[in-house]
């Protein structure tokens, strides 16, 4: 059947829900209200407010409630209204969240999942357009996904909801509209796989979340000039599926990373220290990486663009790589 | 006579509720097993203090001695299906859910058989099967944990009920009045546990609190100030406590306490306080001292026989901290055991991964 990105992720919350008792959300208005981008909708007339609860907008207390009852067995999802809000709770999703495990020498597990939109959208200011990954993937405990088309937004939400650990899940605010036919079957997604999007024989191009559809849109251009590039979303943060990577690196000999994420310290640059570890040998040219510019975003259209990747700017950057 | 009723050092004060009756049930039986218990956690934090000094615990280590009637009282007015989550001055804490001495001397000198592995140290221990849910270190942040504990117990509606506790510094913390609003708009069975010992570190309540009453800063949630050195006051108090919040929701109980070390080891504890004081509580709050006379004047038991508890209690000590310095290190692997659980379905991350395995449903 077909659904909307938004549509895909409330059904594999709805599944899983009714799958699973344990299962509660709890965010700024996901109850009553449905949801600020309708991810949620109609979940609170269906689960009561027991297990869909609008909270108090207090990132930080109610994202240590969510990991209190994870640690009591429930799995709760605690959606992030924006991705920027919850740099409120960031003690809560380091300290506690990530390393809860480990201290407790592995006597609790924290089944939670967060999630919500990041990511620049369309003249949201520097606040609203977060691209969070980069803060969060030093934290030792915590995996991070990216979704990008509806089939895997819910297979991912649903493998998220199941793992025993804290996974935090990125969606795009740009990305909830996107349609597409994905089956009506119970299926999940695996969190630790990359994706195949297009196979080809030249340069791999590495991507994730919005960023893979400018990849796709400069992919057109390129085959039409004669080059076989090969598109991977790598849908996985952290840990990178490295052994996905690793076969295209060494089949093409040439990477280029395209991100939304900020140039310093984001996950291209991880991405980019794990290839030359790890694959060094299989390189016939220098990693390159297209990032954001290291500024806020600014609210203006047109600077707006000149922030994040332009499809213009993978074609030449393509072209480069491959002289 | 069984039973028999002593009345709390001083009444109970409450906030926009009516305190419980100072007359207070106990038995013979129940005393000279406070005695037992709060001597056992005195002796403990003494030996730790020794072994720090002697360089076999490093890092952070905070004593609650001073403080064990909190502990003491509260596990007497509820049972271990009830949870406990506190900060990092956390163990006494454990050994009241029953902890073991051994666990707590090995987790402290990192050693395998510690209760965190020797993976946690002084500010990380937990009792999963007992409800002991930590043993945190980032101040104040333990209580939104707490809140949320007592959620998942409405959730499952099994009746039991959260003691989170936090110290007088921890008060000003602003996610400590955000899950304390949330906890009353759900109605959870939460009781915030004030353990005022009248210094965050080195700062005086009053130079960082601008009302110190500590019971009252929930508005409007009800509190109960209790005489924290005073073991059956905090029994009553808890016992109350714990009542009124599977009917009522969120309590705060301010248990007025005080700790005989300084903040952690670094501290002398004598910077920002004076000798005098220390040593009038000791001479006139002691809480294993109001005990001992309780039992005295009672003719429970005489003196010779409590010094032979106390013995006993030293020797209990010195072989668990025996048995705590045979137990080996942690084995190097376990520097990446327990980062993550599996991961869902998959066996192996990175570069030589042989296999993905998915399950499907």
């Amino acid at each position: 059947h077909e659904v909307l990105l938004f549509e895909a992720l409330r059904e594999g919350l709805e599944e899983e829900m009714d799958r699973d008792p344990r299962v509660c959300i709890m965010g700024e208005d996901v109850g009553h209200y449905g949801g600020s981008y309708k991810v949620t909708k109609g979940l609170a007339e269906k689960y009561g407010d027991l297990r869909v609860l609008d909270t108090p907008i207090a990132e930080n207390s109610f994202t240590g409630m969510g990991i209190g009852a994870a640690m009591m067995g429930l799995r709760p999802v605690v959606e992030g209204m924006n991705m920027g809000f919850l740099l409120l709770a960031f003690n809560q999703i380091s300290n506690n969240c990530g390393m809860l495990h480990y201290t407790s020498g592995g006597q609790f597990t924290i089944p939670i999942v967060i999630r919500g939109p990041g990511g620049v959208g369309r003249q949201l200011g520097a606040e609203h357009s977060q691209r969070l990954e980069s803060y969060f993937q030093s934290i030792p405990g915590l995996q991070m996904v990216a979704c990008s088309t509806p089939y895997n937004a819910k297979g991912l939400m649903k493998a998220a909801i199941r793992s025993e650990n804290p996974v935090v899940l990125f969606e795009h605010v740009l990305l909830y509209n996107l349609k597409e036919r994905i089956p009506d079957e119970d299926y999940i997604c695996c969190l630790e796989e990359a994706e195949m999007v297009r196979p080809g024989e030249q340069v791999t191009i590495l991507t994730y979340s919005r960023m893979r559809y400018h990849v796709m849109q400069a992919a057109k251009t390129l085959v039409n000039k004669g080059y076989d590039p090969e598109v991977i979303d790598i849908r996985s943060l952290k840990p990178f599926d490295l052994y996905r990577i690793g076969n295209s690196v060494k089949k093409t000999h040439r990477v280029l990373i395209v991100e939304e994420c900020m140039r310093t310290g984001g996950i291209g640059a991880s991405l980019r220290a794990a290839i030359i570890d790890n694959f060094w040998d299989y390189l016939d040219a220098p990693v390159m990486c297209l990032s954001s510019q290291d500024v806020p975003t600014p609210y203006a259209g047109t600077l707006e663009d000149w922030t994040v990747v332009q499809p213009a700017q993978i074609v030449a950057a393509v072209e480069q790589l491959c002289q | 006579w069984t039973v028999l009723t002593i009345e709390t050092s001083i009444p109970f004060t409450g906030h926009r509720i009516d305190p419980p009756s100072r007359s207070v049930d106990t038995t013979r039986k129940e005393l000279l097993s406070f005695f037992r218990d709060m001597a056992r956690m005195r002796r403990m934090e003494i030996s730790a203090d020794s072994l720090y000094k002697a360089k076999l615990i490093r890092g952070f280590c905070h004593l609650y001695d001073g403080q064990e009637a909190v502990a003491i009282g509260m596990e007497a007015a509820i049972t271990k299906r009830d949870s406990i989550i506190t900060a990092y001055r956390d163990h006494c804490t454990f050994l009241g859910r029953g902890g073991t001495l051994v666990e707590v001397f090995s987790e402290l000198m990192g050693r395998r058989s510690g209760c965190s592995k020797g993976k946690g140290g002084s500010m990380h221990f937990y009792k999963k099967e007992a409800g002991f849910y930590g043993g945190h270190g980032i101040v104040g942040a333990q209580v939104p944990l707490g809140c949320g504990l007592a959620f998942a117990q409405k959730y499952s509606k099994d009746e039991t009920v959260t003691f989170a506790l936090y110290g007088d510094g921890a008060a000003n913390q602003g996610q400590l009045f955000e899950a304390l609003n949330i906890s009353a708009l759900w109605d959870l069975p939460v009781i915030l546990v004030c353990e005022n010992n009248h210094y965050g570190m080195g700062t005086a309540e009053w130079r960082a609190s601008k009302s110190p009453a500590y019971y009252k800063r929930g508005d409007y949630v009800p509190g109960l100030k209790v005489d924290g050195m005073d073991v059956l006051a905090v029994k009553q108090a808890c016992k109350f406590a714990k009542e009124h919040v599977l009917k009522n929701g969120p309590i705060i109980l301010e248990m007025d306490t005080y700790r005989y070390h300084g903040h952690s080891m670094s501290d002398p504890g004598s910077t920002y306080r004076t000798r005098d004081e220390i040593s009038g509580v000791r001479q006139e709050r002691d809480p294993i001292e109001r005990v001992r006379k309780l039992i005295l004047t009672y003719e429970m038991a005489c003196a010779s026989e409590l010094k032979d508890i106390e013995k006993e209690i030293r020797k209990e000590v010195d072989e668990a901290i025996r048995q705590a310095k045979e137990s080996p290190m942690p084995d190097p692997f376990e520097l990446f055991t327990n980062v993550y659980v599996k991961g869902y379905g998959v066996e192996a991350l990175g570069a030589d991964r042989k296999e993905v395995k998915a399950f499907l449903p």
